[in-house]
């Protein structure tokens, strides 16, 4: 990498975690840069979740360093990273049904009334958190009919648009999303990606966990390639064709120190997935 | 989803008309209603503030008790050990503080403390272990059975002092005597109604109702949470232990056997979902009315007492049902 790319927001070098005998990171490296939407590839069992996990503070790795905005920094459990202004979407969403989208923004930091109508009877500022949350979903330019609708009654996207629009509103550095568009529609995947352009637009940067290649490729800036407990390949997706990602994920193609072009490692895989091997 | 961006019209908060549809307790409510509408024509007797104040006095105890089950149940558990905490609490309280082993006050304070006791096992076993609620409170209900029965040699305690008795006592209130207990009972439904629908505990109570995981993933610290809401459910059952040495006037051992399922009744009828996350203890109140109500009515009515149980039974399997189908609707 030359030496001109700006202080990642998120960096990492060197994590190991290991289970027993099994090692499900083995010396991964990450960069995230500011206002980038990263996608994290990788085949199942590649490790890519033990890796989102050590990042986001679910799992504290054996050796390695983390760095947030370049310092070095160990995070005491998920609460801790998200003091730190990491934020997750989880795959299923992590929503409370029956409660409404200003209660679920606001679960686990919910406002309380200004004076003793707070501090002594504990009461909760409703009406605050029902503004704030429309000033949030507004800003995504989330449209929804009602905001003291339970959860439970919106769409799967309309969903996901809600636990979005959570972490973009709590995220002071980096918003991670795993599987965004995995349980969708074709449009609702789309108005989610367009959601995450916005994330992006606003100057946070995303880490997008993915199986999906045409959605990495249609909105990715960089991708994470990893395989075996490592990055494989971090690459531009105009460098490379969709089945050469394939290929790198699965192992059949390397990617040169240099970044500049692919190596066969496996020319039987590299001729599987379509690929010459010149 | 869509990029419009146009004014909440609920920004200031539901509907009323979404407040009257969406309210859990709206049913039960409408069936209250119906039900005191129906006993006042049916009967004579039926509307009067005697009467009414008599129904409250009548359900009580068991309206406490479920005040403790409502918290249980909206964690999507079950507390089959209340009525005997209740009861051990209750024998306690009266042959502690009528053998003068401590001042009634005292007893009263440990008695409390005792049944908190209990929640907080049950709270711990199901938290840390982890056990089934439904298992870990069979196994609690037959131990506080028993000690109850050891700890009072199967005797009732008569002789109370008056600090006892005193949530017995009467006060004139626009012509009907109401006890001071029916008070109490009243007072701690609405702290817990305003603890569970306007605070940030209520509001993870609910959360970890719908799903435990979403509700730590948000960071509510559910271990302490949960652990924290059998204890407490406990104390209200302390707390209903002294309803009952007050009404009663004696400390009784046989007291209060059915009384864990009457409280999952009245949570029930209340609107309160057993799968969790949805209800209110107001509900309860309602629900544990509208089993006094039927009770009350149908003595008045003549109708003998087995009926009302077979009719109460009825009562709740229609309520569970509408609750199920009122859940499909949703989804």
């Amino acid at each position: 990498m030359s030496t001109q790319t700006p202080t990642p927001v998120l960096q990492a070098r060197g994590l190991v975690k290991r289970y027993g005998h099994v090692t499900a990171i083995d010396g991964a490296d990450f960069d995230l840069l500011p206002g980038e939407v990263l996608a994290v590839i990788g085949d199942n069992g590649a490790g890519k979740s033990s890796l989102i996990k050590a990042l986001t503070g679910a799992v504290t790795p054996d050796e390695g360093e983390i760095r947030l905005n370049g310092e070095v920094i160990r995070f005491n459990g998920p609460q801790d990273a998200r003091c730190h202004g990491i934020e997750t979407v989880y795959q299923d969403l992590a929503v409370a049904a029956s409660m409404d989208i200003a209660s679920n923004m606001f679960l686990g930091r919910e406002l309380r009334r200004p004076g003793p109508l707070g501090s002594v009877l504990r009461m909760l500022d409703k009406k605050r958190m029902r503004e704030e949350a429309a000033e949030h979903m507004a800003d995504l330019k989330i449209g929804l009919r009602s905001l003291t609708q339970p959860v439970e009654t919106l769409s799967g996207g309309q969903r996901q648009a809600v636990a979005v629009a959570r972490a973009v509103a709590w995220a002071r550095s980096v918003v991670v999303m795993d599987e965004p568009t995995a349980a969708l529609g074709v449009k609702e995947s789309g108005q989610v990606l367009d959601l995450i352009r916005r994330v992006r637009d606003k100057g946070l940067p995303v880490v997008l966990i993915s199986h999906n290649m045409p959605h990495v490729f249609e909105i990715a800036d960089r991708i994470h390639v990893h395989r075996m407990g490592r990055r494989a390949a971090l690459i531009k997706p105009g460098d490379y064709s969709m089945s050469e990602v394939v290929a790198i994920m699965t192992g059949a193609l390397t990617v040169d120190e240099d970044g500049g072009g692919t190596v066969v490692a496996d020319a039987e895989a590299a001729k599987a997935a379509g690929i010459g091997t010149n | 989803m869509t990029t419009s961006t146009a004014p909440y019209a609920d920004l200031t908060g539901p509907t009323l008309a979404r407040r009257i549809m969406t309210a859990p307790t709206a049913g039960p409510l409408a069936a209250l209603v119906l039900a005191c509408a129906f006993f006042s024509l049916a009967t004579d007797q039926f509307l009067s503030g005697g009467n009414f104040s008599l129904i409250i006095q009548q359900v009580m105890v068991v309206g406490t008790l479920a005040i403790g089950q409502t918290l249980i149940i909206l964690t999507a558990g079950i507390d089959l050990s209340c009525g005997a905490v209740m009861a051990f609490g209750s024998i306690m309280i009266a042959k502690m503080a009528a053998e003068g082993t401590v001042p009634p006050l005292v007893a009263i304070a440990l008695g409390l403390a005792v049944c908190a006791g209990f929640g907080l096992v049950n709270g711990l076993l199901v938290k840390l272990i982890p056990l089934p609620p439904f298992i870990v409170t069979l196994g609690m209900l037959n131990v506080a059975f028993a000690l109850t029965h050891i700890y009072s040699k199967e005797q009732t305690v008569a002789d109370l002092p008056s600090q006892l008795t005193f949530l017995g006592n009467t006060f004139p209130l626009g012509g009907t005597d109401v006890t001071y207990g029916s008070l109490v009972a009243l007072a701690l439904f609405a702290v817990f109604a305003h603890l569970l629908s306007s605070t940030s505990w209520g509001r993870h109570v609910y959360a970890l109702g719908n799903s435990s995981e979403a509700a730590r993933l948000n960071g509510v610290r559910i271990g302490r949470l949960t652990i924290g809401l059998y204890a407490l459910a406990g104390v209200v059952y302390g707390i209903a232990a002294l309803l009952l040495v007050s009404r009663t006037g004696v400390g009784d051992p046989q007291a209060g056997q059915t009384d864990n399922l009457d409280s999952i009744t009245a949570v029930v009828l209340g609107g309160t979902s057993l799968f969790g996350g949805r209800g209110s203890v107001l509900g309860s109140l309602i629900g544990a009315l509208i089993v006094g109500v039927f009770r009350n009515g149908l003595q008045l009515m003549g109708v003998a007492s087995i009926y009302q149980t077979l009719i109460t039974g009825v009562l709740v399997i229609l309520a569970v049902t509408v609750d199920q189908i009122s859940r499909k609707r949703t989804r």
